[in-house]
This record gives C-alpha cells, sequence and structure tokens, in this order.
C-alpha cells in the first residue's frame, strides 16, 4: 500500500476507477444466411459505482453489447476490458440478470439458486454460502420465501431472485439486460425503486440495458444513447435521477433523448 | 371528441358486500373418490375383466381363450410355485444389463452431441439410420457375433435402449432455454459440469420420457427375443416360460405369463417412473 502512496502520473489516479473499458467495438452475429453488424465502433467507459444505461430502440445492438461485455460474443474489432484485463470467456466477475423469467434453474430452490451461484463461481465455501444467500434473499424482500421452488413465485419475485443472486455473487459489475420489461407497469415500477434502494446501500456497479427513456432516466446516472441498424453512440449524457425542465433549454431530459433518438427517423420517414 | 362519450358520476363503494357465504369447502367424499386416477383406473380393470370373464364364459373354449378366473388362478398357482417369479427375475436381472450398458452409451453419445458439432452430427445420423431398427431383426447377427447367450441379449437391449434416450435427451439439451445456457456459463461452467448441473436437469423433462421409452423397448424386446431364441440357457426368461407353456398347451398360464409381462409393465412405470417424476418434474414445476 505504502508503495502506491508514492509518486503517481495524473492519469494513474484517475484510472482505477474505470471498472469497464469499451473501446471501438464492432459486434456481428451470423444467422443462418447473413452477417449482421449489430455495433459498429462503439465506446464507453463505466466508472466505479456508476449506473450505466445502454439506450436505444429495438435493433440498436444494447443487448448485443450487454452480452460481449458477458463474455458470450467476441467483438470483431475494438477491445473489451474490465479493470484493464481483455475479457475472454464469461464469468463470475460479471455477472448477468436476463429479462426472462427462466433464467433461475427451476429444480432449486431461491436459496439454492444463490448458493450455487455463491458455490459455483468460487466465491465462498457452501457453508458461507448459505449465510450469505440469506442476507440477499433479505434484502430484495424475499424472506420467508427461500424454500420455494420458481414456478411458484410470481414475475416480479422471480426478478428479485435472479437480482439477489446477482448482487450476492459480489461482481465487479452487474450486466442487466432489460430485467424488469416483462414484468407488469406497477411491478416494474417498484423493482426500479427498489434497485436504486439497494444501490443506495452498496454502490455496486451495474451495466442497465433498456429501451424505456423512462426507464433510463430514473435508473441511470449516465446514460448511452445509441442509434439503430447498426448500433452507433448517438450521445452519452449525465444524468442526477430527475427530470425536471432543464434551465437553458427548457425541455425535459427524457424529451432531449426522445428528440435525440427519433429526430433523424423522423426526417427520414417525412 | 368529447361529445361521443356521456359523461357520468363517480361511484365509491363504502361498505364492501359480506353476504357471500363460505369463499371455500371441501369437496365431498364421492367427488374426492373421483378425483383419484387411481380408483377411476381401477373401475375401468374391474370392466375390462368382467367382459373378459363374460365372453371366454361364453365361448366355452379355454384353448383360445380361457377365463379370467381361470387365468387368475393359473397366475396364483404359478406364484406359488416359485416359476414364474424365478422367469420374471431372471428377465428383469438381463434386462437391468442391457438397459445400464444403453445408458452409459447414450450418455457418452449425447455428451459428445451437446459438446461438439460432429457429436452432434454423429448422433442425429446414427440415431435417424438405426432408431427404425427393430432390435429382434439384430438378434440372429447378434447371436452369430456373441453366442447363444446373455451376451446376445445384451446386444438388442443397448441397441433397443440407446436410440430412444439418446434422441430425447439430445433434443431435451437443445431446447434448454438460453437464459438458463448463459447463466450457466456464467458461473464458470464448462465441459462435463455443464452438462451434469445445467443440462441435465433442465432437460429432465424429455430425459425422463426418453428413459421410460427406452424401458418400454427393451422390455418388449427381451420379452419377444426370449420368444424366439429363449432356449439359450436353462433357465430362460419369462418370454421362454410363455413359449414352454404354449407348447405344453397350457393356455391360462400362457396369459398368466402375460399378465406377468403386464404387471412388471406397470409396477415400473407407475412405481419406478412415477416415483422419479413426483419427485423431480412436477416438484420443479416443469410438469404438472
Amino acid at each position: 500500500m505504502l508503495a502506491d502512496a508514492t509518486p503517481t502520473a495524473p492519469e494513474a489516479a484517475a484510472a482505477p476507477s474505470v471498472v469497464l473499458d469499451v473501446a471501438g467495438v464492432t459486434l456481428q452475429y451470423r444467422t443462418t444466411d447473413k452477417i449482421v453488424t449489430a455495433t459498429y465502433r462503439v465506446s464507453f467507459s463505466v466508472e466505479t459505482a456508476d449506473r450505466f444505461v445502454l439506450l436505444g430502440p429495438s435493433g440498436c445492438g444494447k443487448s448485443t453489447l450487454l452480452k460481449a461485455v458477458g463474455g458470450y460474443i467476441e467483438p470483431v474489432e475494438g477491445a473489451i476490458n474490465l479493470r484493464g484485463k481483455p475479457i475472454r470467456h464469461p464469468g463470475p466477475d460479471r455477472v448477468m440478470v436476463f429479462q426472462e423469467f427462466d433464467q433461475l434453474l427451476p429444480w432449486k430452490t431461491v436459496r439454492q439458486n444463490v448458493e450455487f451461484a455463491l458455490v459455483r463461481s468460487g466465491k465462498c465455501t457452501r457453508t458461507e454460502a448459505s449465510d450469505r444467500a440469506m442476507h440477499y434473499i433479505v434484502k430484495v424482500g424475499l424472506a420467508g420465501f427461500e424454500h420455494a421452488y420458481p414456478h411458484t413465485l410470481s414475475g416480479g419475485m422471480k426478478q428479485r431472485v435472479a437480482l439477489a443472486r446477482g448482487l450476492a455473487v459480489e461482481p465487479d459489475i452487474l450486466l442487466m439486460d432489460e430485467p424488469f420489461a416483462a414484468l407488469d407497469a406497477l411491478t416494474r415500477r417498484k423493482m426500479q425503486e427498489e434497485l436504486l434502494q439497494l444501490w443506495d446501500d452498496r454502490h455496486f456497479t451495474v451495466l442497465f440495458v433498456t429501451h424505456s427513456i423512462p426507464e433510463a432516466v430514473l435508473v441511470g446516472n449516465r446514460i448511452l444513447l445509441l442509434s439503430p441498424h447498426p448500433g452507433r453512440v448517438r450521445a452519452e449524457l449525465d444524468c442526477d435521477g430527475g427530470d425536471d425542465p432543464q434551465p437553458e433549454t427548457g425541455k425535459r431530459l427524457s424529451e432531449r433523448i426522445h428528440d435525440m433518438l427519433f429526430s433523424t427517423e423522423e426526417a427520414r420517414h417525412a | 371528441m368529447h361529445s361521443a362519450v356521456r359523461r357520468r358520476p363517480d361511484i365509491f363503494v363504502e361498505r364492501l358486500e359480506t353476504s357471500f357465504g363460505v369463499v371455500e369447502r371441501p369437496l365431498s367424499p364421492w367427488q374426492r373418490v373421483a378425483n383419484s386416477g387411481t380408483f377411476r383406473k381401477g373401475a375401468i380393470l374391474v370392466i375390462i375383466a368382467a367382459v373378459w370373464q363374460l365372453y371366454a364364459t361364453r365361448l366355452g373354449n379355454p384353448f383360445v381363450l380361457p377365463t379370467f378366473t381361470a387365468t387368475f388362478d393359473a397366475f396364483v398357482a404359478s406364484l406359488l410355485s416359485g416359476e414364474l417369479l424365478a422367469r420374471t427375475m431372471y428377465s428383469i436381472e438381463v434386462l437391468l444389463m442391457g438397459y445400464a450398458a444403453g445408458l452409459v452409451l447414450a450418455s457418452v453419445l449425447t455428451a459428445l452431441a451437446a459438446t461438439t458439432r460432429v457429436g452432434r452430427d454423429l448422433l442425429e445420423l446414427l440415431s435417424a439410420m438405426l432408431s427404425p431398427m427393430p432390435a429382434i431383426a439384430l438378434l440372429p447377427l447378434a447371436m452369430i457375433w456373441f453366442g447363444l447367450g446373455i451376451g446376445s441379449f445384451v446386444f438388442v437391449l443397448i441397441h433397443s435402449v440407446l436410440w430412444a434416450v439418446a434422441l430425447n435427451t439430445n433434443s431435451g439439451f437443445r431446447s434448454v432455454p438460453s437464459a438458463l445456457r448463459m447463466v450457466g456459463m456464467n458461473y464458470g461452467l464448462r465441459g462435463l459440469p455443464y452438462i451434469a448441473l445445467i443440462l441435465v436437469p433442465a432437460a429432465f423433462p424429455s430425459i425422463l420420457t426418453g428413459l421410460r421409452i427406452g424401458w418400454a423397448f427393451a422390455w418388449r424386446t427381451l420379452i419377444a427375443s426370449e420368444l424366439v431364441f429363449g432356449v439359450s440357457s436353462q433357465a430362460g426368461g419369462l418370454g421362454w416360460f410363455i413359449f414352454e407353456k404354449k407348447n405344453m398347451l397350457d393356455i391360462p398360464t400362457v396369459f398368466a405369463g402375460l399378465f406377468m409381462v403386464i404387471a412388471v409393465g406397470l409396477v415400473i412405470e407407475y412405481l419406478v417412473f412415477g416415483l422419479i417424476e413426483r419427485a423431480t418434474i412436477r416438484k420443479w414445476g416443469m410438469q404438472h
């Protein structure tokens, strides 16, 4: 530790706060009869405790980008670094939370689902896993349901389990792929607020994919706007969680985002 | 726009209606009995036995169709003499050998298919070619390769188990939701642990179907093989028992042997597979 305190370059002082660095990433995937470019030269950096949102209409490659960060897809161009190391495989230092309810292992109870993640990712032993799993299950408000099988839970509860599982592993970054998109509007709203409460408590780093402008504005502190076909960066905006009219333009943040995402398309269709 | 709908006053209910009586009430004893599948199926069995008894009595020819009671008497008699049970145990022993060997091979093939493209091509090609082949048609060849012994039976049993289990397991693996696959990989699972801890439980409904079909194929193959070639060993199994009794024109005992074939099938289906099903995929909500 003492060695670190001795003269350091200015950029070295800033660098440790960057968790994820995506530099000029082009992603392609192959269907049965063609190769599709999902994103083209996308760059952004996620810093510690960021609630970084990837926002864009369908076809902007935001989910593909998240999967690349997860290590499921290899970029054809560019680099993705997690804490300075290139990403090669999926691993428990980046935990995904999916939109689908079937991301929970149906043959395990709520608690076993979380324990499984902890033990398999090598985060702790079986005995420690049990306590830690319970801690996070209580955190997401599922105390009393630890012995329930996933099929007996509602959609919102299943997503809470997936969130508890992701948080329990304490990854460098939590990757959330439209986690609340399949929920009803009331539950979605509640889950968004709960996510923010959990964040207030732990200040974990999260990369959040959504196609909903209100969700992006509510959840994010930094929003990356992507344009579709293929996904390219349109803007990167800071966001304080409020959506009040801004003094300089008189426009709300969500209106500005809406204009930026749809202005070119409307011009084209006009 | 506004004139199209009539404005009406809001309505608030101050006190909720409470005179609806009971919210839930237990079913009557008759409703509960009628809900039991065992009871309903048992009733069908009784009706079949009664029709059989009536028809056989009217026919009056025990060489063609003995009565239900005569068959039942022969069944009890051959059980008490110990012969039927010994023959059945012998058949089950051979069956288990073939079934186990078939499962091992099926596991290897499906594991290869799940991890490599060549493995998948191999499995799909082999099962497309060999699955429609009746196991019994391989028996003469097996006799030449493995002689007149258990080896030949095990060989044809492997053939009847392998493709049913491998095909179902493979299709089960392929229909595992991608979110579940990605979750498995996310926690660092690869290769065999990935197959064992994610794919197998996630595909268990299909695997169990494969095990059931494989078992049924194996059982009928074995009985049929013994009927045709069962002379091989002195003991002989259930199929040979049926064949022997037919030669002695002991027709009620032939029916008793067929009874046993059915009984073993029922026990395995309802006790073994039924219990596995209840302890796994039903409990997990993967099947209702």
